[in-house]
């Protein structure tokens, strides 16, 4: 972990939103803006939203129920799958119909949900993939060492410093896989950053992940906003939605339902009712009935 | 029996023009295979392009060889790109299946009787090296034997071309799979969508591995061809499997591998096939006759493919940890 002081309460972004907080609402200065975005497979609409701005140099999340579209919405927004209508922009310029590598050399870059650590490569050499702008991946420069040699220390050193924040260093000359899963996690968006992205979208970036990395995670997902760069993240996570997230935007059948601060969002009627559930604070145990916790009076 | 006359004969095979040959398409495969994870199951018909485009470019425009010997190569990138631009974008299988039926299209082409006066339908095409790459041979005439690898000045003409060919293009793909360009092709074999999120051009690198790989096949043809007549026979599926073998037991994922796969499968090959009807001749092999016996070994060949995959799918060469059929 790059420090083992306990995390401050992270500083929140406000004032992000132009009048009143609902589906859909205007930011004082968007990064992407997307339009009328339809999605179907068959008979099923997969997403439609109708307007949604994502704030800049901020950690926005995407909630909601599963089967929501969350995913499907990521891959529209970097080119892996093809709307059926809808426009969208990143920094003022169009994705529409943009394929999904030249979404990510734009700076738009993402995770997946089932993490794609490249197996049978080492962790550096993952790495070193990311960086982008290399002479030697042409296939004419490629076959002159002297081109490239000096470029590749340069990405070594970066990666290097990278995968020591994430705390992969000892692991840089193992196969990607070695790791465990929550490793992969870690070099995936170790990876992402090798790219020097300006907006950075993970999908589920703490599923599977052990308490303790959920933590080191976390404080990363924050020192990319330090950083400058914007954040968008889907999670079931609550507490760390709550805890990072400076805007939540709730996904429901395909739509945007509600969007707001995280504590709003979570009180919105709408949101209960499609998403949290109304025991979202109450131990599992307790609403099983399996156990009476004493503190809880309402529950049974 | 001469068993020492047959084990002269084998290790002869080590620098014949068709170990050559192979080593090269190997190679090729390797490219195709090993470092971009595509699944060419067609290069009987880049060799094929190799052979017939030196044997006309010779025979029907009169050209000089050194430079006939480019048309297969450029043919092979014409045909690379007609077979990638659409199924390069889709599921790895279906290249599969797309290769192997353009391979076969490839040898009816040059088999059928419409193009008779060109390709010499059936009968093939025999006589291009007898002009201007025989007339360009250094060596005087002559009868060179260095212990089991003989030859007349005509036979080490071919070995030292196709050998300098062989090494040229081990010298690239070496240069090409250890540069950032290889990485690139390496992490495209694990998984596109991740390349492809990390703002690579994975169809770009895919098209031009697939290239590559098809004029290493093209010029295992023109080798093949500088040491023999051309036949569409020669050119059929089972050499595409031939090669396969050649690759899986050296090792997918090296450079070296390919070579030596391609070495030890024509030596173990010729060596049974000399091996086996000298057996039955003897009578040892349950009363088959000699021709019955030279077809075991095609069998050996089936079984020894399985024997590889499922022990050492790595092959011999290869690192076990970088390139399983196991993932």
């Amino acid at each position: 972990m790059s420090s083992n002081v306990a995390p401050a309460t992270p500083v929140k972004s406000t004032g992000l939103h132009v009048g009143e907080a609902s589906p859909g609402v205007a930011k004082r200065d968007p990064i992407l803006i997307a339009n009328q975005v339809r999605r179907q497979f068959g008979g099923l609409t997969a997403v439609d939203v109708e307007h949604l701005e994502i704030p800049r140099h901020a950690i926005t999340a995407l909630i909601g129920p599963n089967g929501a579209g969350k995913t499907t919405l990521f891959n529209l927004l970097t080119g892996f799958d093809t709307a059926n209508t809808g426009t969208w922009s990143f920094n003022g310029k169009s994705l529409a119909g943009v394929s999904a590598f030249k979404v990510a050399r734009m700076g738009l870059i993402r995770t997946f949900q089932l993490t794609k650590a490249l197996s049978l490569l080492t962790v550096m050499d993952n790495m070193k993939l990311g960086s982008t702008q290399q002479l030697g991946e042409k296939l004419w420069a490629s076959v002159f060492p002297m081109l490239w040699r000096k470029k590749e220390s340069e990405i070594e050193e970066q990666a290097l410093d990278l995968l020591a924040r994430f705390n992969l260093d000892s692991k840089k000359d193992d196969y990607a896989a070695s790791l465990s899963g929550g490793q992969r996690k870690l070099l995936e968006m170790a990876r992402a950053l090798m790219t020097k992205p300006e907006f950075v979208m993970l999908d589920e970036p703490m599923a599977g992940v052990n308490p303790a990395l959920t933590q080191s995670l976390l404080e990363h997902i924050l020192n990319l906003k330090k950083a400058g760069m914007t954040v968008l993240f889907v999670e079931h996570d609550m507490h760390m939605v709550r805890h990072i997230a400076d805007w939540v935007i709730v996904m429901a059948e395909g739509k945007v339902i509600a969007e707001g601060s995280p504590d709003e969002v979570m009180k919105n009627p709408a949101v209960v009712d499609a998403y949290l559930g109304s025991h979202q604070d109450i131990d599992l145990g307790t609403v099983t009935g399996r156990i009476t916790l004493p503190k809880i009076g309402k529950g049974k | 029996m001469d068993f020492l006359g047959i084990l002269n004969s084998t290790v002869g095979f080590v620098i014949d023009p068709v170990t050559i040959a192979f080593s090269l398409a190997a190679l090729g495969l390797a490219v195709h295979f090993g470092f971009a994870g595509l699944l060419n199951m067609g290069m009987a018909g880049f060799m094929a392009l190799g052979a017939y485009g030196y044997a006309i470019g010779i025979l029907t425009f009169g050209l000089p060889w050194y430079i006939a010997a480019f048309l297969g190569p450029l043919a092979a990138i014409v045909f690379a790109l007609i077979l990638g631009i659409p199924t390069l974008r889709l599921r790895g299988d279906y290249l599969a299946i797309v290769t192997i039926a353009a391979a076969e299209i490839m040898r009816l082409l040059f088999l059928t009787s419409t193009f008779g006066p060109i390709t010499g339908s059936a009968d093939g095409l025999s006589g291009h090296n007898s002009g201007s790459f025989w007339a360009d041979n250094p060596l005087p005439e002559g009868q060179y034997d260095f212990g089991p690898f003989r030859g007349t000045e005509l036979d080490w003409w071919v070995r030292i071309v196709g050998f300098l060919i062989l090494c040229v293009a081990v010298a690239i793909v070496w240069l090409l799979v250890n540069s950032p360009w290889g990485r690139v092709l390496k992490g495209i074999r694990e998984d596109e969508d991740a390349v492809r999120s990390l703002g690579k051009n994975v169809f770009a690198y895919k098209m031009q591995a697939l290239i590559i790989g098809g004029v290493l096949g093209a010029l295992g043809g023109l080798v093949l061809a500088m040491g023999q007549n051309v036949n569409p026979n020669q050119y059929v599926t089972s050499i595409t499997f031939y090669i396969w073998t050649a690759l899986l037991l050296g090792g997918a994922a090296t450079v070296f591998g390919p070579l030596a796969g391609a070495v030890i499968f024509w030596v173990i090959q010729a060596f049974i096939g000399l091996l086996m009807p000298a057996l039955a001749a003897e009578g040892l092999l349950l009363g088959l006759s000699s021709i019955q016996a030279a077809q075991i070994k095609f069998i050996l060949v089936g079984i020894a493919l399985v024997l590889i995959v499922v022990f050492r799918p790595q092959g011999i060469f290869g690192n076990k940890k970088e390139l399983t059929f196991v993932k």
